[in-house]
């Protein structure tokens, strides 16, 4: 087939463009012995640990719809099992790129395998009990950790991995991020991808039109599954030790904080909220010591309820049709064209209809209906149309 | 060997609980009709519906389309064999471009290979796949008269066309059976008018065998070759449409005498 | 034998609290079709409530001023939080309960601070029964419970607005055609949620006297377990539960080969609960409309 250049959407690859810009000038600047401290490596390894687990957690949460509680549970996977292969391979390799790789690789199949193993039997369940299911998956992960003993992955005290050998990890981590971007954007925008998306617009439309919806489901949160495993395999080689205890409840609340500020079904948008997010926690975590450390919890809970309800309220619609960055987007960068014309990548919350209804019992046939029929019945609570 | 009817069901039936919400349906419908399925609220039409695509499960009998038997299959298998429906309220993928309704459901179609590596790789199959559902999603859109929306959201297309588009997917699928539920519902005379011939274009145009549910019985006498109708979950009567409406116990059930 | 008895009666008067727990859980849950992640943490709420006004030495003072407390801020919580968000997708609803309940353990953190505060309420005192110490506080925490849910059962079957609570579980859209006020259903369900939360904190502090603000987040979750294992919806579904999990968790804590893992070993239990059985042992089971 012919490369069209026309047919190319250089806007799907703009991110990538920043991230390798950005990757390249700081491997400039550290390769040439530019100054670059050991807080501000540690820091854009902790940046490239956040994005990779935004992204790969907005592939279930933004796309597939579904709530994952447990994402740091498959971090911690990687993580434990990356940091293994680190500590037997570094006497005989050192710790370079050669047990990077293998971690990697081993740590993300573990991880993958975990998502198979919790997602074949869970995803059958809906929305809060799946919710429910992953959240307790990470603390049986967390506490099956903590439990080992001191030989082989440390108990309670966690695991010491010996750190990358080399300073500059972060430059393996931001290609990490690309292969993790890239991984994402090809499984999104593809046949795959929409037919993931559509089961989180309408699952019982999805199935009728032929979509094997628990494949997909499956797929996807294997997928999200790895990419955290990847994530936690760089943890664990940016770390000098490992400890269950990190992996909990909140780690996956943060992530999630990350996914939700970058909204729903927006890649770029977990990227950069990821960077942020991280950033903050950083710089806030110099200034705000003892007690004042919850302050930055505090920030997140307020960030989740104020970006929820505000995207979410039924009576804010209108508002927020007018005022939002998308049609401040449009206004400015995209003038004279269209504003109905969109792509298909961002979603709203509010025209994805409510898959769960407690209150319905049996089909619609068997429950009493008023005469006129011929009435459109689309409208109803569903909120189909949105 | 050819099955002398498309679609045969043999005793269908399914309760839930005590309550038997289809019994003994035998539908026999041929190659190329248009067959109505219509009958007061409440009698199970859209039940038969659920049973003929897999959404529920029959308690009893089975059925055959095209003398495969399909009874028992998970929804997205009974798609691939040939049944393709509607739904009573529209359930489009609001989020989507018009455009990408149709691509998702062409999703199965062996015309279109590509496997989850192929994508995620970006291997050349990928494009090509992309490139001829993309053709083959617009070519169904101009015959719908859609192509001009395509890039729009589905959920903001008028209620008319939101119902063709429902259509226009489901052939996206390459069925050989199409189940319609209640397509004209909620429709003005004249969108009503102008479906008839949308309905009878498919027939001709893919050779299309369908099954349909309806109210307006004005339609379905304009329409349909044949029609059963159905009362409490039972056949009442079945045959040609005329006659059938003539019936005085069809007009019974529906008057609730 | 005695080594049992004490299991036996430390699980039921765990199992007494989860069961408090759980009975808010299922009551919000069947009204109100939301898991309410905050719902744990009202329970540690109540506790620095009553830590607080037990300065005053009046026991029962300091619990009737957590419960109201609770139920206020159980109600100010689903207005502000919940409420603007009624009829959007369920998984916002679920998020923004996540957040709020990290809003509560962190307000709590920065008012109370990250040290365990320690208050006596009331000293029951023990007795021995058969050679075996009884704490008769785990009676009273088991006894309350069992009221509690009589009387919650009762008042869902016998009254009005218990009959209310019913339609509105069953049918949001034609309980508001019968006239049912829905938004005030839910929440005066909001408030009795939230004052079984109260006592639920109040028998923490009976069990061990001392609080944090994380006291209520994992029991929340487990109670949450034991409402599922239960069947979702039911009130004396939530009350086995409860009680089947604490036994389960003080069991497990005797045999010293897996105590390190009861926790893993409970939400083991959940989750092979929601995979045979996802309605419980007395849930009803539901499905959705094509």
């Amino acid at each position: 087939m012919k490369l069209n250049l026309k047919h190319i959407r250089w806007s799907h690859y703009l991110n990538y463009l920043v991230i390798g810009i950005f990757t390249l000038v700081m491997a400039i600047i550290a390769l040439t012995g530019g100054h670059i401290n050991n807080s501000m490596l540690f820091l854009l390894e902790k940046i490239a640990v956040s994005i990779i687990l935004a992204v790969s957690l907005s592939l279930v949460v933004g796309f597939l719809g579904e709530l994952s509680l447990g994402h740091a549970g498959f971090m911690c996977v990687g993580a434990y099992l990356g940091g293994k292969v680190a500590a037997v391979l570094e006497p005989s390799i050192g710790n370079g790129v050669g047990s990077l790789i293998l971690g990697l690789v081993i740590g993300g199949a573990a991880a993958a395998v975990c998502g198979v193993v919790i997602g074949i039997p869970a995803l059958r369940l809906r929305g809060d009990y799946l919710a429910i299911v992953t959240l307790a998956f990470g603390e049986i992960v967390k506490s099956i950790f903590q439990n080992t003993s001191d030989a082989s992955f440390g108990g309670a005290l966690g695991l010491e991995t010996p750190r990358f050998d080399k300073q500059y990890l972060f430059i393996f981590a931001f290609l990490l991020v690309l292969l993790t971007l890239a991984a994402a954007q090809n499984f999104i925008r593809s046949k795959h991808g929409r037919a993931v998306t559509a089961i989180r617009d309408n699952e019982i439309a999805a199935r009728a039109c032929g979509i094997n919806v628990t494949k997909y489901k499956l797929i996807t949160f294997t997928l999200s599954a790895f990419f955290a495993g990847i994530a936690g395999v760089l943890y664990s080689f940016s770390n000098y030790t490992v400890q269950s205890a990190k992996f909990g409840y909140n780690y996956s609340i943060e992530i999630l904080v990350m996914v939700v500020l970058g909204g729903m079904g927006s890649i770029n948008g977990a990227i950069i909220s990821a960077a942020l997010i991280t950033f903050l926690n950083t710089k806030l975590a110099t200034v705000l010591t003892g007690d004042l450390a919850v302050l930055q919890n505090l920030l997140y809970a307020l960030i989740l309820i104020i970006i929820v309800v505000y995207n979410n309220a039924p009576a804010l619609k209108s508002f927020r049709v007018r005022y939002n960055l998308h049609v401040f987007f449009d206004k400015v960068v995209r003038r004279g064209k269209d504003p109905s014309h969109r792509s298909d990548d961002r979603a709203k919350w509010d025209v994805v209809p409510t898959k769960i209804e407690m209150n319905e019992i049996l089909s619609i046939d068997l429950k009493p209906q008023n005469l006129s029929g011929d009435k459109p019945t689309h409208d109803d609570s569903k909120g189909g149309k949105g | 060997m050819m099955a002398q009817y498309l679609l045969e069901t043999k005793d269908l039936g399914i309760s839930f609980g005590g309550l038997k919400a289809a019994q003994n349906v035998n539908l026999k419908i041929e190659k190329n009709q248009i067959y109505g399925l219509i009958g007061p609220n409440g009698a199970g039409k859209t039940t038969i519906f659920n049973l003929l695509t897999g959404v529920y499960r029959p308690t009893t009998g089975t059925f055959y389309l095209d003398g495969e038997e399909l009874c028992g299959l998970p929804q997205d298998k009974i798609n691939h064999r040939g049944i393709a429906r509607t739904f009573q309220n529209i359930r489009l993928f609001n989020n989507m471009t018009v455009v990408r309704n149709v691509m998702v459901a062409l999703h199965n179609q062996p015309a279109y290979p590509c496997t989850v590596w192929e994508s995620l790789f970006r291997l050349p199959r990928h494009f090509k796949a992309e490139e001829e559902m993309r053709e083959r999603a617009k070519e169904l859109l101009r015959i719908f008269d859609l192509e001009e929306e395509r890039n729009n959201l589905a959920c903001n297309l008028p209620y008319g066309k939101q119902r063709k588009l429902e259509i226009a997917r489901a052939l996206a699928t390459g069925p050989k059976l199409l189940l319609l539920d209640e397509p004209a519902a909620g429709m003005n005379p004249h969108e009503t008018e102008d479906l008839e011939k949308t309905i009878r274009f498919i027939r001709e145009h893919f050779d299309m065998t369908i099954l349909l549910i309806e109210h307006d019985m004005k339609f379905v006498s304009g329409l349909c070759d044949k029609v059963t109708v159905l009362n409490f979950g039972t056949v009442l009567a079945e045959g040609d449409t005329r006659e059938t409406l003539k019936n005085p116990e069809v007009i019974r059930a529906y008057i609730g005498g | 034998m005695e080594l049992f008895l004490s299991t036996l009666i430390n699980g039921l008067s765990l199992g007494g609290i989860y069961a408090m727990i759980a009975l808010g859980y299922t009551m919000v849950y069947g009204i109100a079709k939301m898991l309410n992640f905050a719902h744990g943490d009202i329970i540690m709420v109540g506790g620095y409530v009553i830590y607080v006004f037990m300065a005053f030495h009046n026991p029962l003072l300091a619990i009737l001023i957590a419960v109201i407390f609770c139920v206020l801020l159980g109600m100010t919580i689903e207005k502000i939080a919940y409420k603007p968000l009624r009829g959007a997708s369920p998984l916002a609803v679920l998020i923004t309960a996540i957040g709020v309940s990290y809003l509560l353990q962190s307000l709590a953190q920065i008012i109370f601070g990250s040290a365990n505060k320690v208050v006596t309420v009331y000293d029951f005192g023990s007795v021995t029964f058969l050679g075996v110490n009884v704490q008769i506080s785990a009676l009273v925490t088991l006894a309350i419970t069992v009221v509690v849910m009589v009387a919650l059962t009762l008042f869902v079957k016998c009254t009005r607005l218990g009959r209310a609570m019913i339609a509105v579980s069953e049918d949001k859209g034609a309980a508001q055609l019968m006239g049912i006020n829905v938004d005030g259903i839910i929440t005066i369900t909001f408030a009795i949620g939230s004052a079984l939360a109260a006592l639920a904190g109040l028998f923490y502090l009976l069990k061990a006297p001392s609080i944090s603000s994380t006291l209520g987040a994992m029991p929340g979750i487990k109670a949450f377990t034991a409402a599922v294992i239960g069947g979702i919806g039911s009130i004396p579904g939530a009350m086995l539960g409860g009680l089947l999990l604490g036994m389960v968790e003080c069991i497990s804590y005797k045999i010293t080969a897996i105590a390190p893992y009861t926790d893993a070993i409970e939400f083991s239990i959940l989750i092979i609960i929601l995979l045979v059985r996802p309605t419980g042992f007395l849930g009803k089971k539901r499905r959705e409309k094509v």
